[in-house]
């Protein structure tokens, strides 16, 4: 917890819901009459409204990106690295606006909210959303802020395919797009690992086809084991080495099955931690929307020509040693935006933390976005 | 940002409007010259301690290891393309400047001449691997594997199919002397060249 707020902190925050009655149909084919959105927002809008920028939320994230709920918060907002008074997305310059997705779990209708049409809650019900349908309904946000064009929509991993949908699908919204640590589509490899983490979670005796609310219970074995395996592939090899080489609890082997060295005991706490604080329902529509993201199907796979109606200037990066979403698979955002003639910068940040190095406070990595950040700023007067 | 004298050089060659690419483009300095003359395009550069020079100059600036190529560009996809001070330092020199001129219509490539009389001397006489101003490393640290004189880039262009459409063979000072005209890869420190791949 904070003993006192540090000076380039937003401070204390708290989420506001908008409600939306006007109907969102969705890739699926299903449609929501009404829904909410929850979102935090952070600085000033400025008197044109040209400052606003998007910070658009990865898998397990959520609306609270920076500062702090109460003093007892125990940490701050998920991306308070890059948000706040003199940071990368400075909130001296810039109003950043960060929703939860449609689908999540900390307030924003989803698969843990109830659903208008029953009265129950939606559990397994909610309708699986995607990519475009969460830039639509961001889209309604922004109209109802205000906001007809933002500054930049910013995001990292599931965060930055949403980045560039944005650009895609509504150019003349969005001056910058900032895609950090994604690619434009997932492997067969990601697909696996988020089929594994399905399974994980299907297979629980407690998961009751997505119903377990209803059971008073919750899938914590299956989601737990999800959540060990992404965390896995969110590492890298070097990190996990560095943080818990082969280090033992106890300090020698006991020649037992129970947890025994650091790794796993890091694990399990990360495992049975994110459990408390996240909806199994919502884990597997997330993993769903990252399957399904593939802005290219409709082009005819080509790339080039998906992000030929681009206005917005790009900043793209990656990290080294991320495996997840590798270099080579931004260099494939990158080529495209090539290809079609569009400004981008593009840097390659040497760290060793894997995937999660877009959240880490990397000297290089904020110094560039930082100063990109400003660019974008001075253009639009902030 | 001020320009280096080869860059200087390259800016006059190029006209307004033009597209085009900086190979290690360091921190843009010339792209954001040529920006004033409408003169657009990308910076590559393999080192990203730069990159936020890059930005505030207001430069498209890609990391990329020119070592790999340039497959990630279509043909003749800029009007120029611009390899300055750094030919010296790729793993295959004639690889990169067949890509050089697959991508650009016209290419640009400036270096240090290995022939410089100083050069020469200090092998000749003093036994020892140059060591220069343009060339300030030592044998055994030198990022410059690749190094070639005036006639060994000639040979090369010409070896590629390679049309020579204008040079400037110039020394540190930039003075154009007697000596530079009669005997260029004798007296000239650094060398720029504007080629073209030939049509068939």
């Amino acid at each position: 917890m904070p003993e006192s707020i540090p000076a380039d902190s937003v401070g204390l925050v708290s989420p506001a819901t908008l409600h939306i009655d006007s109907p969102l149909k969705l890739d699926c084919g299903r449609t929501l009459s009404s829904y909410d959105l929850v979102y935090e927002t952070y600085g000033e809008l400025n008197a044109d409204h040209s400052n606003a920028v998007l910070i658009c939320h990865a898998l397990s994230g959520d609306h609270h990106a920076a500062g702090y709920h109460s003093m007892d918060d125990r940490k701050p907002g998920w991306w308070d690295t890059a948000i706040g008074p003199g940071k990368a997305i400075d909130t001296n310059h810039f109003f950043v606006v960060c929703p939860n997705n449609l689908g999540g779990c900390k307030g924003s209708s989803g698969p843990n909210t109830i659903n208008p049409e029953t009265g129950e809650c939606y559990g397994p019900d909610f309708p699986i959303v995607t990519v475009p349908d969460w830039v639509r309904s961001q889209s309604v946000l922004a109209d109802k802020l205000g906001i007809s064009q933002w500054a930049a929509v910013i995001g990292g991993s599931l965060g930055g395919m949403q980045a560039l949908q944005w650009a895609i699908s509504l150019p003349e919204r969005i001056r910058h797009t900032v895609i950090i640590a994604a690619a434009p589509k997932l492997s067969a490899q990601n697909i696996a690992f988020n089929e594994v983490a399905r399974t994980a979670i299907k297979s629980d005796p407690d998961f009751h086809d997505g119903d377990y609310m209803r059971f008073n219970t919750l899938p914590r074995q299956g989601l737990g084991l999800a959540r060990m395996l992404g965390h896995i592939t969110y590492l890298s090899d070097e990190a996990m080495g560095q943080k818990f080489g082969r280090e033992l609890r106890s300090g020698a082997i006991q020649y037992g099955y129970d947890v025994e060295f650091q790794i796993e005991s890091y694990l399990r706490y990360q495992s049975t931690s994110f459990v408390e604080r996240f909806d199994a329902n919502t884990y597997l529509l997330m993993t769903k929307a990252l399957d399904y993201f593939d802005p290219a199907k409709e082009f005819d796979d080509d790339l080039t020509r998906t992000v030929a109606n681009i206005q917005a200037k790009a900043l793209v990066m990656s990290f080294t040693s991320d495996w997840r979403f590798s270099p080579v698979r931004s260099r494939e955002i990158v080529n495209a935006l090539l290809a079609a003639g569009k400004p981008v910068t593009y840097a390659e940040i040497e760290a060793h933390q894997g995937h999660d190095a877009f959240l880490m406070p990397i000297p290089r990595y904020l110094d560039i976005f930082g100063t990109y950040m400003q660019q974008i700023a001075a253009e639009v007067a902030a | 940002m001020s320009l280096r004298l080869d860059q200087q050089i390259i800016s006059d060659w190029i006209p307004d409007g033009a597209k085009v690419l900086d190979l290690g483009c360091g921190n843009g300095a010339l792209l954001n010259h040529l920006q004033e003359r409408h003169i657009t395009g990308y910076g590559l550069e393999i080192d990203n301690s730069k990159f936020a020079d890059c930005i505030r100059a207001g430069i498209n600036v890609l990391q990329a290891d020119l070592d790999e190529g340039l497959s990630q560009f279509a043909d003749q996809s800029f009007d120029f393309v611009i390899l300055s001070q750094t030919l010296q330092a790729i793993k295959r020199p004639d690889f990169l400047l067949r890509e050089i001129v697959r991508v650009g219509k016209k290419g640009i490539i400036g270096f240090p001449n290995f022939g410089h009389w100083q050069c020469r001397m200090q092998l000749a006489l003093g036994g020892r691997m140059p060591v220069s101003k343009a060339l300030p490393n030592a044998w055994y640290e030198t990022p410059n594997i690749h190094l070639c004189t005036i006639k060994d880039f000639e040979q090369l262009c010409a070896s590629n199919n390679l049309t020579v459409l204008n040079h400037s063979i110039v020394n540190h000072e930039h003075k154009d002397s007697l000596g530079i005209r009669l005997l260029p890869n004798l007296f000239g420190q650094i060398a720029v060249y504007l080629v073209q791949q030939q049509k068939d």
